[in-house]
C-alpha cells in the first residue's frame, strides 16, 4: 500500500536542508595521509571554474608542499584570542560569515576551540556556516568520529577526546582519503608526517602496520555506511523502488517454533555487529498451524519489534519461496535462519539449508545454532476436536459407488473399471472435508471393494494375487489424492481467510478515511471489530476525568474497577494489559493501546463473553492493524481539529494584536503632548500646584499603563523577538531603579549586588521591563515599613549552579495559596485595586522570563513580612568572565 | 549669547511641534518647523539649523532615511520618536544620530540632550581634551586619568573604553562603536568585553552604587557618561 508513497520523515529533513551549506569531510584513517592536500587540490579546481573559495583556517605544519598548495587562496585571518596569558590564533568565524564566501576550507573539524570562543568545537563553527548557507569542506581522521571513538582505542590504545558526532557526517558528503599502511609508514619515516612532540612515543605504536589496516577499513567502511544512510533517505524521500543494496540488510527467518527468539536475538546481535538494518520475516505456508506455534510466532515478532527490527510476515507456497520473495522485496543481503530441528513426525515440514542456498545463489546465509526449550505447557486453548468431520457423506458415497459398481459388474463383469469409480468418493470427501475423512473413506472404499466385487465375493478373503496389486493401489491412490487435495484445500482456506480479512481492513480503512469525528471513529471501531473478531469490544479515551469509556459494543458493556486498572496501565506503558498478554491478566478484558507517533491516544479492549482468551492468537494481527488503523485516523481526526482550532486563535489573536498595537501606538503621541504641556504650566497659587501634580502623576500612570498593554501584546502574540547579549545584574537593576525614579519617589531601595558576579545572558530590553515592573509592583504593593531590597546571589541549583535575583518588599505579603495565580493576567490581589495598577506587569515579567529561558517564582519573604519575587537564571544563561580581558 | 540657537523641528504631529516650540523657545532656540521629509530637507537647505530633533514615523519618507541626509550638514541630530524597539535605536545611532528620545518624553531631558550634543560638536572641532566628572579627570591628549588629583592606573582597555565615553560626553555610545574603537572591527558583538571594562573603570574610579555612577548603562543599546 504504502510501497511507493514517500516517508514524510525523510521529505521532511530533506526541506530542513534546504537552503543549508553543503559540507564535504575529507576523511583519513590516521594523520599523514594527505587529507589537507587533497583538499587544497580539489579547492583549487573548484577556484579555477570560478567558485568562490576562501581558507577559514588550514594547518600546513611546515610541509612545504602543502604552502605550496595553499598559494592563490584567499586566507581569513585568524581571530586571536587571549587565553592564560597566551594568544591563541582560532578560526575567525565572525569574519568569514562577513566576507560569506560560496565555499571555506576548514582544516581539522575535530578541533577544540581556545575558552573563550564562541564554540567549544570547531565542529560548531562549521555547523554555524553551513547554516548561514555557506558550503563548507573540511578534514577529519577515522579516530574522532563518535562512535568509532571506543573501537579505535581498543585496538590502537590511544584514545582522542576530540570526537565529532556522527550526525555531522550524516548529511555530509565523504571522501575517503586512501594511503596503504606501507605508504604511509614510509613517509611517517621520512618525517613527513606531523607529530606533536609529546605524543610521538604514544603514536609510535599507533602507526603500526596492523592498526593502520585496521582503521584504514573503518574509513573506508563509514564511508560506504553514510553512502548507504544516504540513499536509504533518497530513496525514501522519492520512493523509487530498485535493487540499491549497497551495505549489508539482515534477514532474519521466523519460524513458529520455540526456537524463534533465539533466531531473533541472534539475528539483532549480528546486525548490531554489521551496523545493517534487519527485517525478521515469517513465511505463512499452507501447513496447518496450532494455537501453540502460532504464539510462539507472535511473540518472537513482538521481540524482534521491541529489538528495533522491522516485521514482515508474508504467505508463499514453500518457505523457500517465500524467503526468496521476502529477499527480493526488502533487498536483503544476509539471511538468517535457525539450524533445523530434528524431526519428531515424519510428516513435520521443515527448513531444508541446501535448497535454500540454491535457490538465492547471491545472498549469504547465516545458520544460528539453536538449543530449544522443551517445547508444551505453553497454551491451554480448547482442542480441536479429533472427530473427523464429513464421514456421513463419505460413507453414503462409498454406499453409491457400490450399488452402481454392482450395476456395472453384473452387466458387463468388469471389476477393474469399478475400482476406478470408488477413487470418485475418495477424491470428493478429501477435497470437502481434509486428509483424515478421505484416508477414512479409502479405507472403507478398499474394504467394500474387497467384500463386493474382489472373487471371492461376500469375504475379505483375496484368491487372485493380481487383486492384491488392485486393492494396494487404490488405498495408496486414496491416501496420495486425499493428501494432495486437503493440501489445496487448506491454502485456498488460507487464501480466503487472506482475503476475507484484506478485504474486511481496507474496507475498514476506508470507512476511517470519511470519519471526522472521535466518536464516529469509535463506533466504527467497535462494531467492526466486534465483528471480525467475535467478541464484546470497547475503547477508551482520555478526557477532562482521566480514560473513560467513549463507546462499546455492545453500547451498555461494563468495565470493572480491575479492567480499568488494565486499561490504565495500557495507556500509560503503551503496551498491551489484561488477559492474554503478561499484565493484568486477571481482567476478562484484553486491552491494547491504540499509539501513533509514539504517543497513546487511548485504548481498546476486547474480551469474549465465556471468559476464555479474547482473541485467538492467529487473530492478534488482524487486531493489531484494526487497532493501528485506528490509531493513525484518530491522530490525523485531532491534528485535524487542532490545526482549525489553531488558524481560529491566529486570526482572533492577529486581529487583537494589531489593534492594540495600534491603539497603544496612536495614545503615546497625544500623552507626549499632554504630559509636556501640563509641565509647561506653572501654577498660579498652591490649589492649581496641587491639581497640576495630580493630572502629571495621572498622565504618567497612563503611560505606564500604554507602555505595559504594548509589552503584553508581544507577550500574548508569543512574538518575542530575542536579543540576547552578556548583561551585568548590577547595571541592569541601576538602570531600572533610574527609569523609575518618580515612582519610587522617596522609597528607600537597597541593592545587594556583589560586583564580580557572573554576567548573565538575556535579553537586555525585555529584561529591563521586567525589573521594572517587580520594582514597580514593590513600589505600588510593598508597604511603607522597610526597604524594597533587590539582591542577587549565587545558589546551589536542583542540577547545578544557578543565580537567583529577588526583590523583596516589606508589605502584607501574598495571600496563601496565590503565590502562582499574581502571574494572571490581570489579577490583582485583595484590596489593592485603590491603589491603581493594571495587573498586567507580573504577566509582562512572567511572559519575558518564559521567553528568555527564566523562572520566575512569587514567595512570601522568610525573614519578614513582605512578598518575594525571585528570577532565577540557570547555569547555562551565566558567563563567567574575568577582568583580565 | 547673541545669535540664538537655531533649531529644526521635524514632526507630523502639529502637537508635539507646539510643545517643543513652546519650551525650546523659552530656552532661547530659535525654532523651524517641518511637518515632514520634504519640508525637513528644505528647511534644512534654507535655514541652515545647528540642532534637528526628527520624529522616525514621517508620512512621507521614513525618518531613519534622513538621518545620513542630515548628518552630512553641520547640524546635532536628535532622534525623537515613538519607536522604542532596541534595533531602531542602534539603527539611527550607527547612522550617525548624536542622541535618541523616545515618545512620551521629558522636555528637560530633550534639553539636555541637544546642550550635549552641541557641546559634543564644538568639542570635534578639537578645542577640548579634558573631560572631568565627579573626582576624575580624563586628560585625552595626554592619555592621564586622575582620581582626586591621583593618577589611577587603568587597563589598555578600560582606559580606550573611557576615553571613547569622554569623547562624547552625555551623548549615548552604541556597543558597536566603543567595541569597534577599542577592540577593533570584528569584536563588534562581543558585549562582555564591554561589561568586564564597565566593571573595572567603576571598580578603580567611584566609590558610589553603580546606579549613581557617572558611567550609565542603556539598556541593550550602549553607554553614556554623565558629565
Amino acid at each position: 500500500m504504502n510501497a511507493a508513497r514517500p516517508d514524510p520523515d525523510a521529505l521532511l529533513r530533506a526541506a530542513t536542508r534546504a537552503g543549508q551549506g553543503r559540507l564535504k569531510v575529507f576523511l583519513g584513517a590516521a594523520p599523514g595521509v594527505g587529507k589537507t592536500y587533497e583538499m587544497l587540490g580539489d579547492a583549487a579546481a573548484q577556484r579555477l571554474t570560478g567558485v568562490d573559495v576562501v581558507v577559514g583556517v588550514v594547518e600546513t605544519h611546515g610541509r612545504a608542499d602543502t604552502e605550496a598548495q595553499l598559494q592563490g587562496f584567499e586566507v581569513i585571518p585568524r581571530a586571536v584570542v587571549p587565553h592564560r596569558g597566551q594568544s591563541l590564533a582560532e578560526m575567525d568565524i565572525d569574519a568569514i560569515l562577513h566576507r560569506r564566501p560560496a565555499l571555506v576550507l576548514v582544516d581539522e573539524l575535530a578541533h577544540t576551540n581556545a575558552p573563550g570562543s564562541r564554540h567549544d568545537k570547531r565542529w560548531q563553527d562549521v555547523e554555524e556556516l553551513l547554516t548561514a548557507g555557506i558550503d563548507v569542506w573540511t578534514t577529519l581522521n577515522i579516530q574522532h568520529v563518535e562512535s568509532l571513538n571506543d573501537l579505535v582505542a581498543s585496538f590502537t590504545r590511544v584514545r582522542v577526546r576530540e570526537t565529532v558526532p556522527d550526525r555531522v557526517l550524516d548529511n555530509a558528503e565523504i571522501e575517503v582519503v586512501d594511503l596503504p599502511p606501507d605508504e604511509l609508514i614510509a613517509r611517517l619515516k621520512a618525517g613527513k608526517v606531523y607529530v606533536p612532540q609529546e605524543a610521538a612515543r604514544a603514536l609510535g605504536h599507533f602507526f603500526s602496520k596492523s592498526n593502520l589496516s585496521a582503521l584504514r577499513e573503518l574509513a573506508l567502511r563509514r564511508a560506504a555506511q553514510t553512502v548507504d544512510a544516504q540513499m536509504l533517505e533518497d530513496l525514501r524521500a522519492s520512493a523509487t523502488v530498485g535493487a540499491w543494496a549497497v551495505g549489508e540488510r539482515l534477514l532474519v527467518a521466523v519460524g513458529a517454533n520455540p526456537a524463534a527468539p533465539e533466531v531473533v536475538r541472534a539475528g539483532k546481535r549480528l546486525a548490531d555487529a554489521l551496523r545493517a538494518p534487519w527485517t525478521a520475516v515469517h513465511v505463512e505456508t499452507a501447513r496447518e498451524r496450532n494455537a501453540a506455534s502460532a504464539a510462539q510466532l507472535a511473540d518472537a515478532m513482538h521481540l524482534a519489534v521491541q529489538l528495533g527490527g522491522q516485521v514482515l510476515s508474508l504467505s508463499g507456497s514453500s518457505v523457500v519461496e517465500g524467503l526468496a520473495d521476502a529477499v527480493a522485496d526488502t533487498r536483503a543481503t544476509m539471511l538468517v535462519v535457525g539450524k533445523p530441528q530434528p524431526r519428531r513426525w515424519p510428516w513435520q515440514q521443515r527448513l531444508h539449508i541446501q535448497p535454500l542456498a540454491r535457490r538465492l545463489p547471491g545472498l549469504s546465509l547465516h545458520v544460528v545454532q539453536t538449543v530449544a526449550p522443551a517445547p508444551g505447557g505453553k497454551c491451554a486453548l480448547p482442542k480441536v476436536p479429533a472427530m473427523p468431520t464429513g464421514l456421513v457423506p463419505g460413507l453414503a458415497a462409498t454406499a453409491l459407488v457400490t450399488i452402481v459398481g454392482r450395476a456395472i459388474a453384473v452387466a458387463g463383469n468388469n471389476i477393474t473399471n469399478v475400482a476406478l469409480l470408488y477413487l470418485l468418493p475418495v477424491l470428493l470427501v478429501a477435497t470437502r472435508y481434509g486428509l483424515l475423512t478421505g484416508v477414512v473413506t479409502g479405507l472403507v472404499a478398499t474394504l467394500a471393494y474387497n467384500f463386493y466385487f474382489i472373487p471371492p465375493t461376500g469375504t475379505f478373503t483375496i484368491a487372485d494375487p493380481q487383486n492384491f496389486i488392485t486393492v494396494g493401489v487404490l488405498l495408496l491412490v486414496a491416501v496420495v489424492a486425499s493428501q494432495l487435495t486437503a493440501r489445496l484445500r487448506a491454502q485456498a482456506l488460507l487464501a480466503a481467510r487472506n482475503a476475507r480479512q484484506s478485504a474486511a481492513l481496507a474496507g475498514f480503512a476506508r470507512r476511517l478515511n470519511g470519519i471526522s469525528e472521535p466518536d464516529e471513529l469509535a463506533r466504527a471501531l467497535c462494531g467492526e471489530a466486534a465483528r471480525l473478531l467475535d467478541a464484546r469490544t470497547v475503547l477508551l479515551l482520555p478526557g477532562v476525568e482521566g480514560l473513560a469509556v467513549r463507546t462499546g459494543e455492545p453500547a451498555d458493556c461494563h468495565l470493572e474497577l480491575l479492567d480499568h486498572a488494565a486499561a490504565r496501565w495500557s495507556f500509560d506503558n503503551g503496551q498491551p494489559a489484561g488477559r492474554g498478554s503478561s499484565t493484568l491478566t486477571a481482567s476478562e478484558w484484553l486491552f491494547t493501546p491504540l499509539a501513533a507517533s509514539n504517543r497513546a491516544l487511548g485504548v481498546f479492549g476486547v474480551a469474549r463473553p465465556d471468559a476464555t482468551l479474547p482473541v485467538r492468537p492467529d487473530q492478534l494481527p488482524l487486531l493489531g492493524s484494526l487497532v493501528d488503523q485506528s490509531a493513525l485516523a484518530l491522530q490525523r481526526i485531532q491534528l485535524e481539529s487542532e490545526a482549525a482550532g489553531i488558524r481560529t486563535l491566529e486570526e482572533r489573536d492577529r486581529l487583537r494584536a494589531a489593534l492594540l498595537s495600534s491603539v497603544s501606538h496612536d495614545l503615546r503621541t497625544p500623552l507626549t503632548a499632554v504630559l509636556g504641556f501640563l509641565r509647561a504650566l506653572t501654577p498660579l497659587d498652591e490649589e492649581q500646584r496641587e491639581i497640576l501634580g495630580l493630572a502629571r502623576a495621572e498622565g504618567e500612570r497612563l503611560q505606564r499603563f500604554v507602555s505595559n498593554l504594548l509589552d503584553m501584546v508581544r507577550v500574548e502574540a508569543g512574538a518575542i523577538a530575542l536579543a540576547i547579549e552578556p548583561v551585568d545584574l548590577a547595571e541592569a537593576v541601576a538602570s531600572a531603579v533610574q527609569d523609575l525614579r518618580g515612582a519610587i519617589a522617596d522609597r528607600a531601595v537597597q541593592i545587594d549586588i556583589a560586583a564580580d558576579l557572573p554576567l548573565v545572558m538575556v535579553d537586555p530590553r525585555l529584561f529591563h521591563h521586567c525589573l521594572i515592573n517587580l520594582i514597580e509592583n514593590a513600589v505600588r504593593h510593598g508597604g511603607m515599613n522597610g526597604p524594597i531590597i533587590i539582591a542577587a546571589i549565587i545558589a546551589a541549583g536542583r542540577r547545578n549552579r544557578e543565580l537567583e535575583l529577588t526583590v523583596l518588599d516589606s508589605g502584607p505579603g501574598l495571600p496563601a495559596g496565590m503565590e502562582s495565580l499574581v502571574f494572571e493576567t490581570f489579577t490583582r490581589l485583595e484590596g489593592s485595586d485603590r491603589k491603581g495598577g493594571t495587573g498586567l506587569g507580573l504577566a509582562i515579567v512572567r511572559g519575558f522570563c518564559t521567553a528568555m529561558g527564566l523562572e520566575v517564582v512569587a514567595s512570601n519573604r522568610p525573614d519578614a513580612t513582605g512578598a518575594c519575587f525571585t528570577i532565577r537564571f540557570p547555569e547555562s544563561h551565566l558567563r563567567t568572565v574575568s577582568e583580565d580581558a | 549669547m547673541t545669535i540664538p540657537i537655531k533649531a529644526l523641528v521635524v514632526d507630523d504631529e502639529a502637537a508635539i511641534r507646539r510643545l517643543l516650540r513652546g519650551s525650546l523657545g523659552h530656552a532661547g532656540y530659535h525654532v523651524v518647523e517641518a511637518e515632514n521629509a520634504r519640508a525637513a530637507l528644505a528647511a534644512l537647505a534654507i535655514d541652515k539649523p545647528d540642532v534637528v530633533l526628527l520624529d522616525l514615523g514621517l508620512p512621507d519618507r521614513d525618518g531613519l532615511e534622513l538621518v545620513p541626509l542630515i548628518k552630512a550638514t553641520d547640524a546635532a541630530l536628535l532622534v525623537v520618536s515613538a519607536r522604542d524597539s532596541t534595533e531602531e535605536k542602534v539603527a539611527a545611532l550607527d547612522l550617525g544620530a548624536d542622541d535618541y528620545v523616545t515618545k512620551p518624553f521629558d522636555t528637560h531631558e530633550v534639553h539636555a540632550r541637544i546642550r550635549a550634543a552641541l557641546r559634543a560638536r564644538r568639542r570635534s572641532e578639537g578645542t577640548e581634551t579634558i573631560v572631568s566628572f565627579a573626582q576624575v579627570r580624563v586628560d585625552l591628549g595626554a592619555r592621564r586619568v586622575t582620581r582626586d588629583g591621583e593618577e589611577v592606573h587603568l587597563t589598555p582597555k578600560e582606559y580606550g573604553f573611557l576615553a571613547e565615553l569622554c569623547r562624547h560626553p552625555g551623548r549615548v555610545v552604541s556597543h558597536a562603536q566603543l567595541l569597534r574603537a577599542v577592540w577593533g572591527a570584528g569584536h563588534e558583538s562581543d558585549v562582555e568585553y564591554l561589561r568586564v571594562a564597565a566593571r573595572g573603570v567603576r571598580r578603580k574610579l567611584e566609590d558610589v552604587d553603580v546606579e549613581n555612577s557617572a558611567i550609565r548603562n542603556e539598556p541593550g543599546v550602549g553607554y553614556r557618561l554623565m558629565a
